[in-house]
């Protein structure tokens, strides 16, 4: 009686046998970029602290920023801010519940990645 | 089956015990935010690479100082509501606990030096 009740079901995701899809990986993005954007404020708001307590301080701060390790992690923010930027506009288009089709919701995808890229160049150009 | 309205069982509900509250604060920091980042950007932009002076005399700006505060404010406050969402979603109990309140504490300590730091420019 058991066995004639089974159904097939969806499985859970499971992550040894997880099929990579652009949404989940789109997603995931978002909550990494979101969390990852502390480094470069903090980077930010500590360059502002040193510039508001004197030149020796700022010195230290704009070395710091203008190094090319400065340059890699606020660069990585830009692109960071960016597409963090895009996935919650994506965000705040699916709360009024729409979008939600499989295929627009990866159109929405691509959309955020290349967003992001160009925008990210674009910021290079003119900054 | 209970004698009680539709809005009885729904009140006080929800695995977060305070149903969307958070996700409609995010909506909202969201939609401010997307407004004033761009700017935010394109200000800080500009001022990284310049020598301290022109650095002071941006940030001395009302408007520059005002968007700046603004968006360490809320960026802050929307980033502790996301890592906290974050460290939910992942971890339990004591160190679920100890995790939000560590993340509620550095995004209040981080947005308090940028506030003072703008403060102590501006003014």
């Amino acid at each position: 009686m058991a066995e004639q009740k089974r159904v097939e079901r969806p499985l859970s995701p499971h992550l040894q046998i997880y099929r990579v899809q652009l949404t989940s990986t789109t997603s995931i993005f978002t909550r990494i970029t979101g969390n990852g954007l502390i480094v470069g404020t903090m980077l930010v708001t500590w360059w502002l602290l040193a510039a508001a307590l004197g030149p020796e301080q700022f010195a230290i701060a704009d070395r710091v920023l203008t190094s090319w390790f400065g340059d890699i992690v606020l660069l990585l923010s830009v692109w960071a801010l960016w597409y963090h930027y895009l996935a919650g506009l994506r965000h705040l288009y699916w709360d009024t519940g729409k979008g939600l089709e499989i295929k627009t919701a990866e159109k929405l995808g691509m959309a955020c990645i290349g967003g992001s890229l160009i925008l990210t160049v674009l910021t290079v150009i003119i900054i | 089956m209970r004698y009680i309205t539709a809005r009885k069982r729904a009140e006080g509900m929800g695995a977060a015990h305070h149903g969307t509250d958070r996700h409609w604060y995010m909506i909202v920091s969201a939609v401010g935010l997307a407004v004033l980042l761009p700017i935010f950007v394109y200000i800080v932009g500009n001022a990284i690479g310049e020598g301290h002076a022109r650095v002071i005399e941006i940030f001395s700006h009302p408007f520059n100082a005002i968007l700046s505060g603004l968006v360490l404010f809320f960026g802050m406050r929307h980033f502790a509501e996301g890592s906290t969402m974050m460290i939910e979603d992942y971890w339990q109990g004591v160190p679920r606990r100890l995790l939000v309140i560590c993340a509620q504490s550095f995004a209040y300590g981080v947005a308090a030096i940028g506030l003072f730091a703008l403060a102590k420019i501006a003014l």
